[in-house]
């Protein structure tokens, strides 16, 4: 196997329960993501795009089928997340309320083999807090519970602007900031990309964002991929049923027939 | 003349953190609506929108607190009155609200009917207690209209229904007691585009059912209040900075933070694939200390010395309302 290859799926399904309360969350899924590559999976509710992100991370071993990291299973979680790094869905549940925000950020870069000096956790805290558009000061003291639900969002994102990880796995990772926010946040990654040659997988169901970031797209539906291709191929004169329904459904302020209201 | 069935006067809000420092979340928030009107409201993430949510519901529970203004339903103040009062005698009957990450406000160990159970009976009018036989009538009732597979859904728990389902029953129930109002807080921001739409049809078809009629909707997406809103109102650290039409705030934005959010915006075209959106820096200003000048000023492109040192008070700008001396 070349060793640009990141990832590689070969016919991977992930089945919960057994017999027939059964529930096939992933379909028999085969990809490659590259070095590099920046690839987001879009699709709607339910579909198992997060379950896939989790096979991603090791924290689901698929049912059937095989899936390489770097051409090797993932064995030692450890040493997997210390490459691999995750933005999870749901900012409420991923900080401790009983810490201050601040010392959980500085806290996750113990798990880096190279640690760095005091004075660098500090600085790379500060200027991954500034790329989410937040004052350090602002913080400083502050707990979870003291902060907006877009706000908590963007930690997530802050600690891994200072983590500088290899590979990059986000679920939904912007759902709940403004316009302006995703720009600059977007801006940031895109630099830490080119430096770090860092590869992304993106979940979202924003198909705007996308469009901007991706080198590839995977559309999903209900455990399978559909559609995959680059952002023209898949979204560009696509007569692919599933593909047509999102992009009908998304709210553009010039598609004058979204709803019919009075 | 139609009578205005929501009034908000000069509405600010504080919270008082452990170290006995002010945090001044909303200032100076004056806005009145008609009956059957839509306001939308969108602004910076952190900006002070659910925080304002609470205050139009006289829900100030500590640490946040009211520092001065009025909020009026119907012509009936709503401030310095106590938690008890408010629970029972406004929410879900005159004001009803759609809670932001709607998933959580469902409890996950019971039933949807339990749920709405729950729901209803804390905020029964003293003196008007409906049996558990009553109420789930009701439910059956209004889930029918929404053409909600009823049955199967009532007697589900949270996780076993879809996203679409969950959110549908949240706004099923809390709007089962008929409010006057519905200020809806992110309804759709988890939710997938399609997830998104199903939810709004569902809300319009509320309205013109009459189970409510005026409602706030509250979200960081501008495309999508274009579509929902009459009026939008943009937010922007504790502050209304723009309000009008949706027409004119989305499609001619005189602010301009309003003009760099329709600047940053992304699109599924192929047209705008490689079209930049444009970021912008920094970050608003500490809401602890004392702001002097224009609020916006440090981000502005267009920001002068004046900017810095005067505090810019809302005023009409081509029919809108705008909070920058220098907006044309
Ligand atoms: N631990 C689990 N046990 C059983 N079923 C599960 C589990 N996790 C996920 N599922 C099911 O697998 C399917 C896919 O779930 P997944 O969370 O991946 O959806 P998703 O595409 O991320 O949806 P959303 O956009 O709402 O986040 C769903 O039907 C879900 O109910
Ligand atoms: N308990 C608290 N103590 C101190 N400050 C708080 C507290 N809760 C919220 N804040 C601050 O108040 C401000 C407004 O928060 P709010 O939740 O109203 O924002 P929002 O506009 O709803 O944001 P989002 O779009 O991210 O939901 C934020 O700056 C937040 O940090
Ligand atoms: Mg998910
Ligand atoms: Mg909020």
């Amino acid at each position: 196997m070349p060793n640009d290859i990141i990832f590689s799926a070969k016919n991977v399904s992930k089945i919960f329960g057994m017999g027939k309360k059964a529930k096939v969350a992933v379909d028999d899924v085969s990809f490659e993501i590259k070095d590099g590559e920046i690839v987001t999976i879009v699709g709607g509710s339910g579909c198992g795009k997060s379950v896939l992100a989790k096979i991603m991370l090791g924290l689901y071993p698929p049912t059937t089928g095989e899936f390489l990291y770097c051409g090797k299973k993932i064995t030692n979680l450890k040493a997997h997340w210390n490459e691999v790094q995750f933005v999870f869905q749901d900012p409420f549940s991923c900080f401790n309320q009983f810490f201050t925000i601040r010392s959980q950020l500085e806290d996750s870069l113990n798990i880096l083999k190279n640690k760095p000096s005091r004075a660098e956790v500090k600085a790379r805290v500060d200027a991954g807090l500034l790329a989410v558009n937040v004052k350090p000061s602002d913080i400083e003291d502050k707990y979870a519970f003291e902060l907006s639900g877009g706000q908590m969002q963007r930690m997530l994102l802050a600690r891994i602007f200072a983590l500088r990880p290899r590979v990059l796995i986000a679920d939904e990772p912007t759902s709940m900031v403004d316009a302006c926010v995703r720009a600059n946040i977007l801006d940031y990654l895109m630099k830490l990309k080119q430096e770090l040659h860092m590869t992304v997988v993106f979940v979202t169901h924003d198909i705007g964002l996308a469009n901007y970031v991706s080198d590839r797209i995977f559309i999903m539906h209900e455990g399978k991929l559909v559609n995959v291709g680059t952002p023209a191929e898949v979204l560009d004169n696509t007569t692919e049923p599933h593909t047509l329904k999102l992009l009908d459904d998304i709210p553009e302020v010039h598609n004058a027939e979204w709803i019919k209201h009075s | 003349m139609s009578e205005k069935i929501f009034e908000v006067d000069h509405l600010s809000l504080h919270y008082l953190t452990r170290f006995g420092e002010k945090v001044h979340a909303v200032t100076d928030v004056s806005f009145s609506m008609k009956q059957g009107e839509i306001l939308g409201i969108a602004g910076e993430s952190g900006c002070g929108k659910s925080t304002l949510v609470s205050g139009l519901m006289g829900m100030c529970i500590p640490p946040l607190y009211p520092t001065s203004g009025d909020v009026r339903v119907s012509g009936e103040s709503l401030m310095n009155r106590s938690e008890s009062d408010i629970r029972s005698n406004v929410l879900a009957q005159k004001i009803s609200m759609i809670p932001q990450g709607a998933f959580n406000a469902l409890n996950p160990v019971r039933k949807i009917k339990d749920i709405a159970a729950d729901v209803i009976a804390a905020h029964q009018k003293q003196g008007s207690p409906s049996s558990a036989k009553e109420i789930y009538q009701r439910l059956c009732e209004r889930f029918d209209l929404f053409g909600m597979d009823t049955q199967r859904v009532l007697n589900s728990y949270p996780i076993q229904l879809t996203a679409g389902e969950r959110q549908r029953s949240v706004i099923g129930i809390s709007t089962l007691l008929n409010p006057r109002m519905v200020i809806a807080d992110e309804p759709t921001s988890a939710l997938d585009v399609s997830t998104q739409k199903e939810v709004i049809k569902m809300i319009f078809d509320l309205l013109e059912k009459g189970i409510f009629s005026t409602m706030i909707f509250i979200t960081h997406e501008l495309p999508l209040l274009y579509h929902v809103a009459d009026n939008i109102a943009i937010m922007y650290a504790g502050e209304f900075v723009e309000m009008g039409t949706a027409e004119q705030v989305v499609k001619d934005p005189r602010h301009p933070y309003t003009q760099a959010l329709m600047g940053a915006m992304l699109s599924s075209e192929s047209s705008q694939r490689s079209r930049k959106p444009v970021a912008i820096e920094g970050a608003p200003p500490s809401l602890n200390q004392t702001i002097v000048g224009c609020r916006f000023a440090e981000r502005c492109t267009r920001a002068c010395p004046d900017c810095k040192k005067n505090t810019q008070s809302i005023r009409m700008v081509g029919d809108r309302l705008v909070r920058c001396d220098y907006a044309k």
